[in-house]
């Protein structure tokens, strides 16, 4: 069985697992870190969207070997501690969530974002396909813009 | 109608109570007791006692509204036992407040506005007050269902009652410490205050003030708070789980680390009730990489394997045989005939005066909550326990324990927060499932159903065919009849329990009647338009239904808001003039006039855009809805920009309410526009949200503004839950024939198969 070396959340781990299997599968059945959610697993859902080097990636269609020598931050990693990421803490003052389920890959999903694009338009907060079944997609757009003004 | 007599007489009964007696609220009565613990606890009866059995109704006046029937005295002294199904709080060392909820959460916010309730009441600071989700308890008998949107209703008086209870011992136990009278003391963030500046905890106090045997307390020590000196009940409050969701810590069923539990997948039938005949390939599939098992059960072929990853590979793998489903061979065209052919007629007569008849479709709904059936089930020979999103556990208990032929009390059933659930967590098929897996494989499992999988056969919103007949002259409108047929919704979930379990009493017997008590009790026009009639029909298909958020309302409802529209269109009225004149009270109409105040109805908009207004009315609450559209493209319309307004009586937790709406809002952008099931030959076509199109960011309007109208002097919360849905799909509804000058009949308006499904 091969063998894959890679940080999460800053720790180092190594798993055995085939070249090909989903990193979802890997973060949350082998390695206990289950932020990042299960919706659709054919990226359409985008409930799993962690980052990999920075870039968001959705782990239901990231083939464990990719991740080899990388960083992957999940929702788990994102504060700094009990600091939370401004894009959390926008989070938390628009009151964003209703079930949740969504919401670890709408905040990271936001995050991507604005590490690219520091004021984003509504065109580009549009462009987030994550879905929120619970319909909150107003808040996110009022979080997002909330987040960039905090980020200054 | 029956239901608005139900109504009236139960809140004309239960008054008339002793300053000792059971305590009052509104129309319901508690008792409250003081239980022996080590520290403080005390304990409220949920529901209603009724003052004696001879004041309670020798019968029920035909049916109840579902909302009202947790309310019914009668049922619970058919139940028998006062002192059974009580709300406990407790107050612990560190002057934590813990209550166990009889219900579930599902992203509606129930956990937040339970907590809000008793820190209001306990005079203590809300981030001391803990919410647990209670597992299933029988003997809570029918008190232990989370729906009809009737949560809080249920919930508000016991709940208050408790935590007034706990304060008034706390204040007590101070008193007589410091030897004061306990009029003296008040009690300031979970700290009593005395003469003097003196001070005592909670958590100094609670040892003090704990019960050494339990005894009912007298109504003067309950008595809640005037609600005009609430300072937290009311004010917009967050969610008190946001951070652990924020932050990725909220447990949802398959986040659990329950011991030894391994994933499990099923593969399922390629028709709806498809069952197994045989596995061709079982070694195969078990020598591929992790797979632990490969058991058949009733609804498919469970792969138990070491990740979900490999299970899924597992499942995929299968070679299997196929039995006949239950509606094999049947598609979307026939269904929609059988739906024409059940709809009861129309009888007003459409020849002595102007008439508007309207003819509409609804397809069928998903649930599709984000997080998909799942289950955490550990069958022993002699015990089993049970993790998942339950809103009916007792039922899932019963029918488990049936199952696996254990006594109900062997089997626990833990209920989980859920994510997201708009009725299909009413049924517990994944628990039965994982239950049924778990005793074959002999282990634990993690029960999860893929997202192709949930979406084509978890439970959906049947389809429905509606007639409407309006009938007008002389500016009034004569009648006004409203005909439905929609394929057969399962209530077997507790609900129906709850009726049929009282038969004698209710005028239902089986499940078509059911369904016809609860169609005519939760629709009801808020129009004075004369001769008012709503007729259901059902066509007994056995397909996987469930009630979908606002049961009967959206459909039936929104295609009213819409014929309202042609009403004023034909009568030579605006459409917000025309609900005004007929609407039948006065907050009915200020939160209209809300919307188109805020909203600037009929302001000037571009060709291709329009707006549009829809009103609803249920479980004692209101909202007008104001939408833009845009449809310049007919084919990809967005709903630009939403007012809302919302009465419920009086709001326990705005900002919660005002994300209900948001939902409710976009539950109705989706279903009207664009979401919903094909049917082919037994089965959904539909796999994924990019198929099934449920909303996302680029659909939904960049300007919303919910108004949450002020409490009601002496008003009780109404429902919440469901009613954003109606009036929404009225309001885009109307946009939409607007902007596009066409008469929109069937739902969702733009519904091609625009993708190539998945193979069965
Ligand atoms: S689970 Fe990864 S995109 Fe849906
Ligand atoms: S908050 Fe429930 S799916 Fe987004």
């Amino acid at each position: 069985m091969p063998t894959h070396t890679f940080s999460v959340n800053g720790k180092s781990v190594t798993v055995d697992a085939l070249d090909d299997m989903p990193l979802l599968w890997v973060l949350r059945d082998m390695l206990g870190v289950r932020g990042p959610k299960y919706g659709c697993g054919i990226d359409v859902c985008k409930a799993c969207t962690s980052h990999l080097d920075g870039r968001a990636v959705n782990p239901c269609v990231v083939p464990v070997s990719e991740a080899d020598g990388g960083d992957v931050t999940t929702i788990e990693g994102l504060a700094d501690g009990d600091t939370l990421h401004p894009v959390q803490e926008a989070w938390l003052e628009e009151d964003v969530a209703q079930c949740g389920y969504c919401q670890p890959g709408q905040i990271m999903a936001a995050v991507a974002l604005l590490r690219e694009t520091k004021n984003p338009s509504d065109e580009d907060i549009d462009a987030i396909a994550n879905v929120c079944r619970c319909g909150t997609y107003f808040r996110i757009r009022e979080a997002i813009k909330k987040a960039a003004s905090m980020m200054g | 109608m029956a239901g608005a007599d139900a109504e009236a007489d139960a809140e004309a009964g239960g008054t008339g109570t002793d300053g000792n007696g059971p305590r009052e609220h509104g129309r319901r009565r508690f008792l409250t007791y003081l239980v022996a613990a080590p520290t403080l606890a005390v304990a409220t009866s949920i529901g209603s006692e009724s003052a004696a059995p001879s004041k309670a109704r020798a019968a029920v006046p035909s049916p109840p509204a579902p909302a009202d029937i947790l309310d019914l005295g009668d049922v619970l002294i058919l139940a028998g036992k006062p002192t059974s199904g009580l709300l406990v709080l407790k107050i612990d060392e560190e002057g934590t407040v813990h209550f166990r909820l009889p219900r579930e959460e599902v992203g509606q916010g129930l956990t937040t506005a339970v907590a809000m309730l008793v820190a209001e009441e306990l005079d203590t600071p809300l981030a001391n007050v803990r919410v647990q989700l209670d597992d299933a308890r029988p003997e809570l008998l029918f008190n232990q269902l989370t729906g009809s949107s009737n949560s809080i209703r249920s919930l508000y008086g016991p709940v208050r009652h408790t935590a007034a209870a706990a304060r008034a011992r706390m204040v007590a136990t101070a008193a007589r410490e410091w030897d004061v009278r306990p009029e003296d003391l008040s009690v300031r963030e979970g700290v009593v205050v005395g003469p003097g500046g003196r001070k005592a905890s909670y958590a100094s106090l609670t040892s003090a003030a704990a019960g050494e045997r339990t005894e009912e307390l007298s109504g003067e020590l309950t008595a809640t708070k005037p609600e005009s000196d609430h300072s937290l009940v009311g004010v917009p409050t967050s969610r008190i789980d946001a951070r652990a969701i924020v932050t990725g810590q909220q447990e949802y069923t398959l986040d659990l680390d329950v011991p030894g539990a391994k994933p499990a997948m099923v593969r399922r039938p390629p028709t709806l009730g498809g069952t197994v005949k045989s596995v061709r390939n079982e070694a195969q599939v078990r020598g591929m990489p992790g797979v632990l098992d490969v058991v058949a059960v009733e609804t498919g072929v469970a792969v138990v394997a070491e990740t979900f990853g490999q299970a899924l590979d597992g499942k995929d793998a299968l070679k299997v045989d196929w039995g006949r489903g239950t509606v094999d061979g049947l598609s979307d065209d026939g269904i929609r005939k059988k739906l024409r052919a059940a709809t009861p007629p129309l009888v007003v007569p459409p020849v002595l005066t102007d008439h508007t008849d309207a003819e509409f479709d609804f397809a069928f709904v998903s649930h599709a909550p984000l997080e998909s059936n799942s289950a955490v089930a550990d069958v022993r020979g002699d015990r089993a326990t049970i993790w998942s999103g339950l809103k009916s556990p007792i039922v899932a208990q019963q029918t488990i324990a049936a199952e696996l032929g254990l006594p109900q009390e062997k089997v626990t059933v833990h209920v989980v927060q859920g994510g997201g659930s708009f009725g299909r967590r009413l049924f517990f098929d994944a628990a039965l499932e994982a239950a049924r897996i778990s005793k074959k494989s002999r282990r634990p499992v993690r029960l999860m159903w893929s997202r192709i999988d949930d979406m084509r056969h978890g439970r959906m919103r049947p389809a429905t065919h509606h007639k409407i007949r309006a009938t007008h002259s002389l500016g009034n409108v004569i009648s006004f009849e409203h005909r439905v047929a929609a394929v057969e919704t399962d209530f077997r979930h507790g609900l129906g329990e709850i009726l049929t379990a009282n038969a004698s009493k209710l005028p239902v017997a089986g499940n078509a009647t059911l369904a016809q008590s609860l169609f005519l009790t939760t629709v009801k026009s808020p129009y004075n338009f004369g001769v008012t009639t709503q007729l259901l029909g059902e066509v007994p298909l056995r397909m996987p239904t469930a009630s979908w958020r606002s049961v009967y309302s959206a459909n039936t409802r929104g295609a009213e808001e819409i014929v309202v529209d042609e009403l004023a269109e034909k009568m030579d009225k605006d459409p917000v003039e025309f609900r005004r004149s007929f609407l039948k009270s006065a907050r009915q109409r200020a939160v209209l006039d809300k919307v188109a105040e805020d909203g600037e109805w009929g302001r000037k908009l571009p060709e291709g855009f329009a707006q549009g207004v829809g009103f609803h009315e249920e479980y004692k609450s209101r909202t007008a809805c104001l939408v833009e559209i845009d449809a310049r493209d007919p084919k990809e319309p967005r709903v630009t920009k939403a007012v809302i307004a919302v009465d419920v009586g009086r709001p326990v937790n705005p900002r919660g309410l005002e994300a209900q709406m948001l939902g409710g809002l976009t539950d109705a952008i989706s279903t009207t526009l664009r979401a919903g099931l094909h049917i082919e030959d037994g089965l959904p076509l539909e796999g994924s949200y990019s198929q099934f199109h449920y909303a996302r960011q680029n659909d939904s309007p960049r300007d919303v503004a919910v108004h949450v109208m002020p409490a009601e002097e002496g008003a009780e919360p109404g429902g919440a839950g469901e009613l954003g849905v109606p009036a929404a799909v009225g309001a885009i509804a109307n946009a939409y024939a607007r902007a596009t000058g066409t008469r929109p009949r069937s739902f969702p308006v733009n519904f091609d198969v625009d993708f190539d499904p998945f193979p069965r």
